[in-house]
């Protein structure tokens, strides 16, 4: 059977454009309204990235940094997580939505556990930021036995070779990290670079679902059309950050800013 | 789970970079595989590199001062009765600490990568020292990240770091001390690792860096050796080798060469930081039975709350002051190798009180730690038993601190 995930990026093709992938942080600014910025961004994106927040988060940047620390604040445990996804899910028009984070959350939980209840919940795919081939062999299998679409990266720095075996273990959508950045940084390759390690990528498997991710703001992401999908994170945490700055709605914001970046790459 | 006799323990780990199959590991960001593998490579080629191993010796003999001294505490010995009590004085090295080893071969694998530019994090201010020694030395450019914490604290080495034309990076999140500066270090080095080599200050982190810091502070162990033989004629069989641990750098240097003694002969003690008397918060995963946790790479114990978030700890030791431990540690508490235990900031102050009182030596307050243990066992043991602390960093960089507590810093 064909993964609700495949789903979203053949619907996307065939509306010859790439996925919008949005990633905002369970929580933030709390469990209440990152339900509703969920609900109100699901109409224009195509997947939901949902954060689960961690304390030491080794490879975020300042934004996503943040959310994930006004998230704590605000008391969010991993089953409120859950519960997010839950609730979300059982909304009427519900995206596939994919789970990201650190290892660390995973283990303390228990890794069998954890998939099962990602499964219970309705989450279709994870990224774990830390858990790199081949060590996550094992995970990898355990979310495929569950339907769950394990997500592996590639960064400008992952070899050929490495490439390709990374590939040829992945499931149906892979990650390309777009440049040498935490999360959020300025994009400080060219989007003409970026897509030549794209189309490189591209060459070795065309049926995997290829993002491009880090680095992608609105000012940017119209350069990006060709790719399968494209990742927004940072941009939509400074948002949240701004809009609680300025006393605004953050879910009006944000439902703004989705629609925005929708139609720049239709 | 055992140790392999003959073996260095840093290499005792299997294909994934695990010690006794559960600590350690290498759970990093796929930007950094490539670089750790890269550094991997030019380690295991350098370690065997006659030239480079010339290289090294000559700055531990002529850079950092080898041997450091190692020497009988005649008065504390007295003043408890009981064990006689030893230090290996290795605030000695050039630098006032043990993370001169460390960061020598850094440096070098730096200059051997040709990059230019290298960075580290630091608690107690020591290891941003020696990297900026290190640097200057081998025109490096040298980025040091430290909690802002920490940077009020340890005031002596953030001069020293910025006289040596390095740049303090201040880390603003989570707790402001070592555990945010090693977070934000990684971080750096996720988006400059084309340039810039970085260099983790303790025996924690991906694999790589946890071998490349045991490799380096073993140097304390052989030197230690000689001198017991010297001292002694033979390793005395009633022997216990006493050093604190927050990641766990000096520990490993201090024992590396005794691993494969009998436990019973070689007692290796592992204190940690028991924080404050009154406080609930601590920085000691091993003694006080913390789970495992994935922080910074590896897996270790590690304190931390029921949903898996990193806990705050606290300690009056900067350098102690972090709440996971080395990988090898918890193997070798596993195995029962070595006894981990803590002593309270109280205890180490009270300690390094006594110590200066008595003797000549001027510890800081993480050794103090260890002393702390030496203090309260040295009394039930008789003369036969010798306990060895490593005196491992100079107490000049606590002044303000010690003051503070005590009334009066005195050397």
């Amino acid at each position: 059977m064909i993964s609700k995930i495949s789903s979203a990026f053949k619907k996307c093709k065939k509306e010859n454009r790439p996925a919008l992938l949005t990633y905002t942080v369970a929580g933030d600014n709390s469990k209440k309204k990152s339900l509703e910025i969920l609900k109100s961004i699901s109409f224009y994106a195509d997947i939901l990235e949902v954060g689960f927040p961690h304390n030491a988060p080794t490879a975020d940047g300042h934004q996503i940094q943040n959310s994930s620390f006004r998230a704590l604040k605000g008391g969010i445990k991993i089953k409120d997580v859950f519960q997010i996804v839950k609730n979300y899910k059982k909304s009427k028009d519900a995206k596939p939505c994919i789970l990201m984070g650190y290892y660390q959350m995973v283990y303390k939980y228990g890794e069998r556990k954890f998939v099962k209840k990602c499964k219970q919940v309705g989450v279709n795919g994870l990224i774990i930021v830390d858990l790199p081939w081949p060590d996550n062999k094992e995970f990898s299998q355990l979310c495929k036995r569950n339907s769950i679409t394990f997500v592996q990266l590639l960064s400008p720095t992952t070899s050929r070779e490495r490439m390709k075996k990374i590939i040829a273990s992945s499931h149906d959508m892979i990650y390309y990290i777009s440049m040498l950045s935490t999360t959020g940084g300025k994009l400080k390759v060219s989007p003409k670079k970026i897509l030549q390690n794209y189309y490189k990528i591209k060459k070795i498997n065309k049926t995997k679902n290829i993002v491009i991710g880090f680095g992608i703001t609105n000012k940017n992401i119209a350069s990006f059309k060709k790719a399968d999908g494209l990742v927004v994170g940072s941009a939509l945490c400074k948002e949240i950050e701004n809009s609680i700055k300025n006393r605004q709605n953050p879910v009006i914001k944000l439902n703004r800013m989705v629609k925005n970046l929708s139609m720049k790459i239709r | 789970m055992k140790i392999k006799k003959g073996i260095p323990l840093i290499d005792q780990h299997d294909k994934l970079g695990f010690y006794g199959g559960k600590f350690g590991g290498n759970y990093v960001a796929e930007t950094l595989k490539k670089p750790i593998d890269d550094l991997t490579k030019l380690f295991e080629k350098s370690r065997n590199d006659k030239s480079f191993l010339k290289e090294r010796d000559d700055l531990y003999d002529n850079y950092v001062g080898k041997p450091t001294r190692f020497i009988k505490l005649e008065n504390l010995s007295d003043h408890l009765g009981g064990a006689q009590i030893y230090a290996k004085v290795v605030s000695d090295a050039n630098g006032g600490a043990h993370k001169i080893y460390n960061a020598i071969t850094h440096a070098m694998l730096c200059k051997k990568a040709n990059k230019k530019y290298i960075c580290t994090d630091t608690g107690a201010g020591y290891n941003g020292k020696m990297f900026s020694m290190v640097a200057k030395k081998f025109g490096l450019g040298c980025k040091v990240f430290m909690g802002t914490r920490d940077i009020e604290r340890q005031k002596p080495n953030c001069d020293a770091i910025r006289k040596n034309g390095a740049e303090i990076i201040p880390v603003n999140s989570g707790s402001k001390t070592l555990v945010d500066a090693v977070s934000e270090c990684i971080r750096y080095w996720v988006s400059n690792c084309d340039k810039v080599h970085m260099g983790i200050g303790s025996l924690v982190g991906p694999n790589i860096f946890i071998k490349i810091c045991g490799w380096s502070t073993a140097q304390i162990s052989r030197e230690l050796k000689v001198q017991l033989e010297e001292e002694f004629g033979e390793i005395p069989n009633k022997l216990k080798l006493i050093n604190c641990v927050g990641g766990g750098s000096s520990a490993y240097g201090f024992w590396s060469e005794f691993f494969d003694y009998n436990k019973k002969e070689v007692e290796l003690i592992g204190v940690e930081a028991g924080g404050p008397k009154k406080s609930k918060l601590h920085a000691a995963p091993l003694s006080k039975n913390s789970k495992i946790a994935i922080l910074h790479g590896a897996a270790a114990y590690c304190v931390q709350d029921d949903d898996g978030q990193i806990d705050e700890t606290e300690s009056c030791s900067s350098g102690l002051d972090y709440p996971s431990c080395s990988p090898i540690h918890c193997f070798l508490k596993d195995v029962g190798r070595a006894r981990y235990t803590f002593a309270t900031d109280e205890e180490a102050f009270s300690a390094y009180k006594l110590v200066t009182e008595l003797e000549d030596i001027s510890p800081s307050l993480e050794p103090a730690h260890a002393f702390a243990e030496a203090i309260k066992i040295a009394p039930k043991l008789n003369e036969s038993n010798i306990l060895v602390v490593d005196s491992c960093g100079d107490s000049l960089k606590d002044k303000d601190i010690i003051k503070k507590k005590l009334g009066s810093y005195l050397r």
